[in-house]
């Protein structure tokens, strides 16, 4: 049993890291009252611009160059939605289109019309000594890639700046009631264009874990709707941080479920595995009963 | 300027260009792009156009190869009603979650999207699959499942003038109907067509998601049954997608969603084109169809026919 | 400048698009006292005091905080110079507990602990206590009224700005606040208070200003002015220009009743001994409403409207008028009992923005809205756009064209064209929940006029049965022949008292007292 349940607990986590990073930047820009269905486009922006930095300078300079290029697409998206106060949900699902179009475009032109398979430098996973030798879910969590290792700290600390600290309670203000904000004081823009480029630096170091610290190497739309999954992660994580997480892992799990079952040796279509996912999100959804802990000012004027 | 020309060639270039290649690309995105001017003009956010396609796509396929012997005069409009009802079946789940438990169509639509291809993927390797088992694709159509071509010598066929069709009659019925009436005040304003006028708003979204639906299904069954006469995975290049920016540049017309579909079926076309002759690669078209979106948001020209509620409220005054 | 004035607004302009709402308005509000800002809705007392708050620009004009003229480019500014402001419509987050909207707007680490504890001593100074773990949404109004004022408190306000605060209140909440209001001014606070009540700011005020259409025209100390003064300065002597009757009419009524020594003319009532007692038109028989939350609404109504007759409700906010008034409107079932209505009774929901009109859509299409439910197969627009033309016309609504759209017109033409439109689709009852809120005096008479079938063209014969609820006591008084009041759930009909301008025992009931 443990022969089948490792491998599928270490995919798990490792599926979910780059859901994880999207989903929890897609909260704080939520928590502002936004929704950025331009996500997808800045987790395929962080993909190129990984391999791009990663080439450069190595993995280092491939993290930084995926949160950067993540950082870019929320901007355009924060221009429209904040500074032009364009609809939300078509800007986004636009910045999404421009993500997937101007990376496959790009790529071609920097690395060759055909598209042919670039690696790129990856990072290996570091077993963490002493905890990764706990039975069971010690390999799982602990014999992972710094990305994962970051998250764990980001995540207690995210949860923390949210509820502890004013800048916490001045976002969680501007996305419940915008007008109470404004009349402490608050800079509702400042505070959305914050949330926004936060929520895209993720979105960005979410597809440079995709290339570095997974596939290796770029492939045309490889975000595969991990941008459209995060966004319904934060729902089902009733948009708190460890919710998010837990929702992630969840994902990340329904993702690993194929090499559960290639392990066992149980033969179910390899296309209804793609499908799975998305119809658990969906039944998932649809159990939590839709926005009941929404921030009352989510999407809304 | 070699692309620019191969693409200016590729869609009007010659009547070919026009009536074979924009034309006929013109023609699902006319489907779509009704699909989604339809909904939004009642504030239903229907991402999904892309899933309710492919599922328009599969039915009429099934329909299409089950009919071998059939006449054309049967087999042809039974693949409409399957895709029609196909597209209405894959929105009305998400209307169903709308209704039921409140889940944002925004996101459901779009999930669909990739259960729709997971679902394609699968038939075209199990149920639909050539017999040899080679190819993930189906069997060639039998030719009773053609739809028939409008022009001799040309690739133009029944699907143009049928979205044409369809885009004068939304167009009527949203104008003058009692019923497009209230799908309009459901969009501009679903509490005041609640309260004041007793429509029933709900309903009113749910027949709209199925009637959206089913447009964007007939894309699908217009492109097996007028194009491609197969069905295989990557039928659409995203046509459901490049919708919104059909919808949105003829800001939510039907009649100008005719124009807008020729149009973006030219730069595809173009694009094309482009790619052949001057090696400009065709992933360009999708960063200018997301422009095209994104410069008609910012001039503004939508705004007065999409609802504002998803606006950022604008911050400090002063 | 004198630094015994402790905020000072000086020929303030402000303008948004081509509407004036400042031309030149100036207030001096001298350290402890309070201070009455009086004025019509619109005449720019909220704007004026947000531009001291920081939340609208001024285009022109100085502010002055204690003599030192301020810039606020935000609210913080303002807060930073002394300064605390309670909106109208609360500005509160209501997923927040109290204590997070206490420490709102602050910088570093937020601790809860010492918000609680610095909420607690406010409360032992001021008597002012919130529980600061309660969720604000959770808190009744009056609570949240109180966080409002801690809020403020809590960032070292000395000068209170107190936008209609009675308003959301029920009559003895509202005087125990301008109470507090007197206690917090003796221990050296300063307090503006925006009102339109006259008996308020006269049982209050220490100084008054009164604005009219965005200009000071007057400024004076509470004794040295009578209120015959007050009363021509805020509705002006221009306001005789049209509709007099009924303007001076209302600015009697606003008086009349709190000052029982002057001596004003009995509002311009029809006679009360000329009640209809025709067959009802609106009945119910034991009616009650439980929501979807399972909270009972409403238990055991029973009343009866006659054709012609004006039936009166009151109540607090919650107190379920609003479920009574739309089971009469046909807008909710019932759970229990019995109603009888005609197959269609007109309403006029208190948002009319949201509930009564679409702003964008042409007036045309807004009258079409009102038989959308039922309409079949094609719509002859051309005859539509001709029935709105009639009807505005009939009805005095200012509109550039009956295609205009919705949002073009003023707040007062919005609302006479709803009640011109529910009037036109349902002739025999009507029911008006708060229809004259945000107008100002002549718009809203105009509106009662409608309401009430008393408009010059209409038919006399058929006057419908009319629901009438207001939050204002007097308004409710001068146009009901009957009067129910909701408290709790259980709506109770007050006979009228002999003096049929006291409305002790309306204002009794309404806070339950026997």
């Amino acid at each position: 049993m443990e022969l089948l349940l490792l491998p599928f607990l270490e995919a798990s986590v490792r599926t979910a890291t780059p859901l994880a990073f999207a989903a929890l930047g897609e909260l704080v820009t939520e928590r502002a009252g936004v929704i950025n269905l331009g996500l997808e486009g800045a987790i395929i922006a962080g993909c190129l611009g990984a391999l791009v930095g990663a080439g450069v300078g190595g993995p280092g300079f491939g993290f930084l160059g995926g949160a950067a290029a993540g950082t870019a697409m929320a901007a355009l998206f924060a221009l429209f939605v904040i500074t032009l106060r364009t609809d939300q949900i078509i800007a986004g699902a636009a910045i999404t289109m421009l993500g997937l179009g101007l990376t496959g475009t790009l790529y071609r032109t920097l690395y060759g019309a055909s598209g042919a398979s670039l690696s790129s430098p990856t990072v290996a996973p570091v077993p963490l000594p002493l905890l990764s030798e706990i039975p069971v879910v010690g390999p799982a969590l602990f014999a992972q890639t710094a990305p994962t290792y970051a998250l764990y700290l980001l995540l207690p600390l995210l949860a923390w700046w949210m509820h502890r600290t004013h800048a916490g309670l001045a976002l969680r203000a501007t996305g419940e009631s915008a007008d109470a904000a404004v009349a402490a004081g608050i800079s509702t823009t400042r505070v959305r264009w914050a949330a926004i480029l936060f929520g895209g630096a993720m979105g960005g170091l979410s597809g440079a874990t995709l290339v570095l610290a997974q596939v290796g190497t770029f492939n045309e739309g490889m975000s595969a709707g991990r941008g459209f999954i995060a966004i319904a992660i934060v729902v089902l994580g009733r948009w708190s941080a460890w919710g998010t997480a837990a929702a992630s892992l969840v994902f990340g799990g329904a993702f690993a479920l194929q090499y559960l079952f290639q392990s066992a040796g149980w033969d179910v279509p390899y296309p209804l595995f793609l499908g799975f996912p998305y119809v658990l999100t969906l039944s998932l959804l649809a159990l939590m009963r839709g926005r009941s802990a929404a921030p009352e000012g989510l999407a809304k004027s | 300027m070699d692309a620019l020309l191969a693409l200016w060639d590729g869609a009007f270039g010659s009547s070919y260009a026009f009536w074979s290649a924009t034309l006929v690309r013109a023609t699902p995105l006319l489907f779509v792009g009704l699909a989604v001017a339809v909904a939004f003009r009642a504030n239903v956010l229907n991402i999904g156009a892309e899933g309710q396609l492919v599922v328009g796509a599969m039915l009429a396929s099934v329909v299409a190869l089950g009919g071998a012997g059939a006449p054309r005069l049967l087999v042809v409009p039974a693949m409409m009603v399957a895709g029609a009802a196909g597209g209405a079946v894959w929105a009305g789940i998400a209307a169903w979650l709308r209704r039921r438990f409140g889940v944002l169509e925004v996101i459901s639509t779009i999930l669909l999207n990739f259960v729709a291809l997971a679902l394609l993927s699968w038939a075209v390797r199990g149920p639909l699959q050539e017999p040899t088992g080679v190819y993930p694709q189906s069997s060639p159509f039998p030719p009773s499942s053609h739809w028939p071509f409008l022009l001799t010598g040309q690739r133009l066929h029944l699907g143009f003038a049928l979205g044409v069709g369809l885009a004068l009659l939304a167009w009527f019925l949203l104008a003058r109907s009692a019923a497009g009436f209230r799908l309009r005040l459901v969009g501009a304003g679903a509490r005041a067509a609640r309260s004041a006028g007793g429509v029933a708003a709900e309903r009113t979204i749910t027949r709209v998601f199925l009637l959206s639906g089913a447009c964007a299904g007939l894309a699908g069954a217009s492109e097996v049954g007028g194009v491609t006469w197969a069905l295989y995975e990557g039928l659409s290049p995203g046509y459901g997608y490049t919708a919104i920016a059909v919808a949105l540049l003829a800001r939510l017309d039907p009649r100008w969603v005719i124009v807008s579909a020729v149009f973006f079926g030219a730069l595809d076309a173009g694009a094309a084109a482009m790619q052949r002759d001057a090696g400009v690669p065709s992933v360009v078209g999708q960063v200018i169809v997301a422009t095209v979106v994104l410069l008609v948001l910012a001039s503004g020209a939508a705004r007065d026919r999409l609802p504002g509620g998803r606006r950022v409220p604008a911050g400090e005054r002063g | 400048m004198s630094a015994a004035e402790a905020l000072v607004l000086r020929d303030v302009r402000r303008s948004f698009g081509p509407t004036v709402a400042l031309d030149g308005a100036t207030c001096r509000v001298r350290r402890g006292t309070v201070h009455a800002l009086l004025g019509e809705n619109g005449a720019g007392k909220t704007t004026l005091m947000n531009i001291a708050f920081g939340l609208v620009r001024p285009d022109a004009g100085d502010v002055l905080v204690d003599g030192a003229p301020l810039h606020p480019r935000s609210s913080a500014d303002a807060i930073a110079a002394g300064i605390g402001m309670v909106h109208q419509h609360f500005k509160l987050v209501r997923a927040f507990t109290a204590a997070e909207n206490v420490a709102l707007g602050g910088h570093g680490r937020f601790d809860a602990r010492a918000v609680a504890e610095r909420m607690r001593r406010i409360a032992g100074e001021t008597g002012l206590s919130v529980d600061p773990e309660a969720r604000a949404g959770d808190l009744p109004v009056g609570a949240q009224q109180r966080l409002e004022i801690v809020k403020a408190l809590a960032h070292d306000a000395r000068v209170l700005i107190l936008d209609e605060p009675t308003a959301v209140l029920a009559p003895a909440e509202g005087d125990d606040l301008l109470g507090w209001l007197r206690r917090f001014r003796d221990a050296g606070g300063t307090v503006v208070l925006i009102t339109h009540k006259l008996r308020e700011a006269l049982a209050v005020a220490d100084d008054l200003t009164v604005l009219r259409r965005g200009r000071t025209v007057l400024e004076s100390a509470r004794a040295s002015v009578d209120e015959g003064a007050i009363v021509r300065a805020i509705a002006g002597d221009d306001s005789r220009d049209d509709s007099r009757d009924d303007s001076r009419d209302e600015v009697r009524h606003e008086v009349r009743g709190r000052a029982p020594s002057t001596s004003l003319a009995p509002p311009a009532k029809r006679s009360r001994t000329a009640v209809p007692t025709g067959p009802a038109v609106l009945a119910l028989a034991d009616v009650g409403y439980v929501d979807d939350r399972g909270v009972e609404r409403l238990r055991g109504a029973t009343l009866a409207v006659a054709a012609g007759e004006t039936l009166g409700v009151l109540g607090v906010e919650g107190a379920g008028q609003r479920e009574l008034l739309r089971i009469l409107a046909g807008r909710l079932e019932p759970t229990t009992g019995t109603v009888r209505r005609p197959p269609r009774v007109g309403f006029i929901p208190e948002d009319r923005l949201h509930d009564a009109l679409i702003p964008e859509l042409p007036l045309h299409e807004n009258l079409a809205l009102a038989d959308a439910g039922h309409l079949r197969g094609l719509i002859d627009w051309g005859a539509v756009v001709q029935r709105t033309a009639a009807l505005i016309g009939r009805f005095d609504v200012r509109a550039s064209a009956p295609t205009a759209t919705a949002d073009t017109l003023s707040g007062g033409n919005q609302q006479k064209f709803v009640v011109a439109r529910e009037r036109a689709v349902a002739v025999d009852a009507l029911v008006a929940e708060n229809p004259t809120r945000g107008l100002d005096l002549r718009a809203a008479a105009l509106v009662r006029a409608g309401i009430s079938g008393r408009d010059a063209d209409a038919e006399p014969a058929r006057a419908p049965a009319v629901v009438f609820y207001s939050t204002d006591i007097d308004e409710v008084l001068a146009v009901a022949d009957r009067v129910v009041v909701c408290f709790s759930g259980e709506v109770r009909e007050i006979p009228r008292p002999a003096d049929p301008n006291d409305r002790t025992p309306y204002a009794r009931a309404m806070v339950g007292a026997a």
